[in-house]
């Protein structure tokens, strides 16, 4: 294979089952090509591992670029590792050097129970959405879509919002463990587009409450979130939360 | 002869008329319907949404920790619609007559029109949902081009149309699961479906964590579990992306139709080394204002800036005047072949230039990047080169698979109650598929078909009666069991990765982007060898009652293989080139794809026989009534 390598050394997280007792357990990454994500050193590793019979190392990953939000671990105490808006599967092993330490373990919330190694249970964030992060309109009730105008620059800051992939990192960085920045995101997109207005008074209530029901802390401003997450959603985005939670609590007569 | 069931009449009122024939459920009779939805990609997660808004009790399964981690979730260009909002020309007409055309006619034109038809509502729906597409600065839509066609028919939200699509429908999705109408178990994986009495009622999955095995039972299934393009090992599909769920069903009696149409698409980040774990995509949006090149010296080791434009060669733009850069991907894929196998690859090897510079010093950076969005740093993140200074190097990828289960025009399986929408099907992209028409085409059967034409069967079929005793439940369970342990038992010294890596350069080799009587044959020697390897010499460790990857990742696999057997007797079957099947025997003089419209006008559709024994072929013919069988031409 062309190209520079490097080997380094691997502290990773192992965990046999939610209820098991997890350790850190120590791996040579030799010759490790400096073009390959740091998954695809990680199948390296295990590929050796299965030779020896030994079970690899579990860790979640489909599209590898950088969208399905599937993957995600902690390397060196950082989600996603030490790069600013990126994934774990779009971090190449050109961003370490020779002998380099990564320690690598599951992003940690109260919220997101280990499964195995680095595997968590994310399913607090579908509750979230479920609480309503969506516009209810079922098959069939829309109108001709250039019906509803979006100004262009709205329209964008709607996206970058939506450009969330729920991965988790906003809650495994904040010191108290907060979904805000997702459930904020969510949101805030809705909240700037004409047609997430109708359910405006309720949304942001329902999603902040479910939050809090899944175990996740408050936002404390330490903004954490903002450097970890992967797609550069914004902290701007809770504060556009804050203020449709405050107009849901001021409207709402139930 | 396998019946379409294509409604009576001219095409452009067959679905108008069928909607009218159909049987509908009452609406107090709808929930009193159990309906199990395998995926939850663009087509299982607008389905299961629509159908459990109509009052369908509706159990969801997926493979990932959230319906939202599905593979349609990375589609970046965009999704096609007739909407004709640029004003310049489109209609469903020539939609439906671009994606005929672009197939190379060995799609069902009843099936096409349909898609062209209901092609508006979608885009109509995504918006109501809000999902954020690019827009112009008057507030209105955005459009761009995609190859084959010659109108700008494509939405898209910047580089992330699928994402954003998907989280539109997922949010459908979320919705109901709200209202208590929806049952969603993520983290599952099909592992067989149960026929009874001649028709499909449920299904038994492993759960992927405490590895449980459990049944379901429905009174009718639906299969939207994707394609099978990573049974080339390399793909640009997600890493979960498997046949399992389509093959369990095909071995047990639904047919698997042109298995042979895989598309490769010319537009990727080339291979770079082999621990690559997938291959990555430009969108063939790029196309619409990047142009692509090869020295036109052999062997050229010079920089590209440092070749004069007189000595590079717009080989599209030269061969395809007309259509130029925007030639469908069979075409955009095979001419990139056959440049770099003749050496004019960038610096000898596989590759070609994407050049993009010329736009930006027109436009400015700003502009390009405004419709690209994160293209340009997904690039440079990969393969540490800036496309902003320098082309891009790509060269196709395997991509999408146009064969899939045969369904009729109710997108109903020959096996009663079992439905197949999205990727899953063989259905409306003949041997070729347009780009941005899988999002379409997923959206279409979940949005606006299937929730009309299995009211239809449930309406004259009833409920399945069906109890937990059945033998077909009880055999279906022990079956599974049994093959998780003898999966369990293989304890050799090939890893399956190192297995599924051989299977894929076979199929690459051989069943790829050109295919010779020959090597189809070499391959037929071959898959069944490394089938038996497989169960001989792999290794799967850990334990079958906790979280364990390899034991999926081995199923998946053994699946693959026997998928591979399936698509080199279907690739050596068809003694045509056609679309994406392109058998070297078979070429008109200046090297397209030469149909036999004689022999091969028909849908290959091929019935299980056992592991290793031939299959039974049954044809579906087609027939062309309005667009007439012409020579693919895009010159
Ligand atoms: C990189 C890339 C870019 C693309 N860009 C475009 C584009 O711009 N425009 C376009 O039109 N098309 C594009 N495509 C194609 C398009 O994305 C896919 O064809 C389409 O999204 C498939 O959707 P689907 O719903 O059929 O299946 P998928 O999205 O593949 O979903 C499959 C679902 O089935 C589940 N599943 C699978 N097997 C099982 C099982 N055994 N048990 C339980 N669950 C199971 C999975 O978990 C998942 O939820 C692109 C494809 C790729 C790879
Ligand atoms: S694997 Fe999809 S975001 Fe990393």
């Amino acid at each position: 294979m062309a190209g520079p390598t490097i080997s380094v050394t691997l502290k990773v997280w192992r965990q046999d089952g939610p209820e098991a007792k997890g350790y850190f357990e120590t791996h040579e990454a030799k010759d490790i090509s400096t073009s390959m994500s740091v998954l695809e050193m990680l199948d390296v590793v295990n590929l050796r591992l299965q030779k020896e019979g030994k079970e690899p190392i579990a860790f979640e990953s489909n599209c590898r670029e950088g969208i399905c939000g599937s993957c995600g671990a902690a390397v060196n105490g950082q989600p996603h590792g030490p790069k600013r808006a990126t994934t774990l599967c779009q971090l190449y092993m050109r961003h370490f050097n020779e002998g380099d330490l990564l320690v690598i373990e599951p992003f940690r919330a109260s919220a997101f129970p280990v499964i195995k190694d680095l595997v968590v249970d994310r399913s607090a964030f579908d509750r979230i959405i479920q609480a309503g992060g969506y516009v209810t309109v079922k098959t069939g009730q829309a109108s001709d879509a250039n019906a509803i105008l979006v100004p262009k620059d709205v329209s964008d800051r709607a996206f970058r919002s939506a450009a969330c992939i729920g991965c988790g990192a906003c809650a495994a960085s904040c010191p108290n463990a907060s979904a805000s920045l997702f459930a904020a995101a969510k949101v805030a997109q809705l909240a700037l587009l004409p047609q997430g207005s109708v359910e405006r008074t309720s949304r942001a209530r329902e999603m902040v409450k479910q939050m809090d029901a899944e175990g996740f802390g408050s936002c404390s401003k330490h903004y954490e979130c903002q450097e970890a997450c992967p797609k550069e959603i914004k902290v701007e985005n809770i504060a556009v939360m804050n203020r449709e939670y405050l107009r849901s609590l001021l409207l709402d007569r139930d | 002869m396998l019946d379409g069931k294509v409604p009576e009449g001219p095409l452009s009122e067959k679905w108008i008329r069928h909607k009218f024939e159909m049987k509908l459920v009452s609406p107090a009779n709808k929930p009193t319907f159990n309906l199990i939805v395998v995926g939850t990609g663009l087509a299982g997660a607008s389905a299961a949404a629509s159908l459990s808004e109509l009052g369908y009790r509706v159990k969801v399964f997926c493979l990932g920790d959230s319906p939202r981690r599905a593979h349609s979730i990375g589609a970046q260009g965009g999704i096609n619609s007739a909407k004709n909002y640029p004003n310049d020309g489109d209609s469903v007409l020539r939609l439906f007559y671009d994606t005929v055309k672009g197939g190379d006619f060995r799609a069902r034109e009843a099936n096409v029109h349909r898609l062209a038809e209901v092609s508006g509502n979608i885009i109509d729906q995504c918006v109501a949902q809000g999902v954020p597409f690019t827009r112009e600065y008057g507030g209105h839509l955005d459009n761009r081009s995609f190859g084959g066609a010659q109108v700008s028919r494509t939405f898209y939200a910047n580089a992330q149309t699928g994402q954003q699509l998907l989280l539109g429908a997922y949010g459908a999705l979320m919705k109901e699961i709200k209202v208590g109408n929806v049952q969603m178990h993520t983290r599952r994986e099909m592992l067989d479906l149960i026929v009874a009495d001649q028709r499909a009622v449920g299904i038994v999955c492993r759960n992927l964590v405490t590895g449980a095995l459990e049944t379901h039972l429905a009174d009718a299934v639906i299969l939207a579990t994707g394609g099978y393009g990573n049974a080339y090992y390399l793909s640009t599909n997600s890493v979960l992306s498997n046949a399992t769920a389509a093959w369990r069903a095909h071995k047990r009696g639904a047919f698997f139709a042109n298995p042979c149409f895989t598309q490769i698409h010319p537009t990727c980040i080339p291979i770079h080394g082999d621990s690559q774990s997938k291959l990555t995509l430009m969108s063939e949006s790029l196309r619409n204002d990047g142009r692509i090149w090869v020295p036109r010296k052999k062997g050229d080791t010079r920089l590209p800036h440092e070749i004069p434009e007189s000595e590079r060669n717009y080989y599209l733009e030269e061969r395809y005047p007309s259509f130029g850069n925007l030639v469908p991907r069979d075409v955009a894929s095979r001419a990139a072949k056959r440049v770099c196998d003749e050496g004019f690859g960038v610096n000898g090897g596989d590759a070609v230039y994407l050049d993009l510079l010329g736009p930006i010093a027109r436009d400015g950076i700003a502009a390009l990047e405004d419709k690209y969005d994160n293209l340009f740093e997904m690039y440079q993140r990969i393969t540490d080169e800036d496309p902003r200074q320098t082309p891009m190097r790509i060269y196709p990828a395997v991509h999408y698979t146009m064969g899939g289960l045969w369904v009729d025009y109710n997108l109903m399986s020959n096996l009663p109650g079992l439905y197949v929408i999205g990727e899953a099907n063989f259905s409306d992209h003949g041997a070729n598929r347009l780009g941005a028409s899988a999002l379409m085409q997923g959206l279409a059967d979940g949005y606006f078909i299937l929730p009309y034409t299995i009211g239809d069967f449930l309406a004259r079929q009833g409920r399945a009666k069906v109890s937990d005793d059945h033998p077909a439940v009880t055999d279906a369970q022990r079956e599974t069991r049994e093959r998780l342990d003898k999966l369990m038992s293989l304890r050799g010294k090939k890893t399956v990765s190192e297995l599924h890596r051989e299977l894929g350069q076979v199929l690459w080799d051989h069943c790829g982007m050109s295919r010779d009587a020959k090597g189809l044959q070499t391959a037929l020697e071959k898959i069944p060898a490394i089938r038996e390897d497989f169960w001989k010499n792999a290794n799967v460790v850990g334990r079958p009652d906790t979280f364990n990857q390899v034991l999926e990742r081995a199923g998946r696999v053994a699946d693959f293989i026997e998928l591979a057997e399936l698509m080199c007797i279907d690739a050596s079957n068809r003694n045509e080139s056609c679309g994406s099947h392109f058998r070297v025997e078979y070429q008109t003089p200046d090297n397209e794809a030469q149909r036999d419209d004689e022999q091969y006008a028909y849908v290959a559709a091929w019935e299980y026989k056992g592991v290793g024994v031939q299959p039974a072929l049954h044809k579906e013919p087609l027939a062309f009534e309005r667009v007439g069988l012409a020579q693919r031409s895009y010159k």
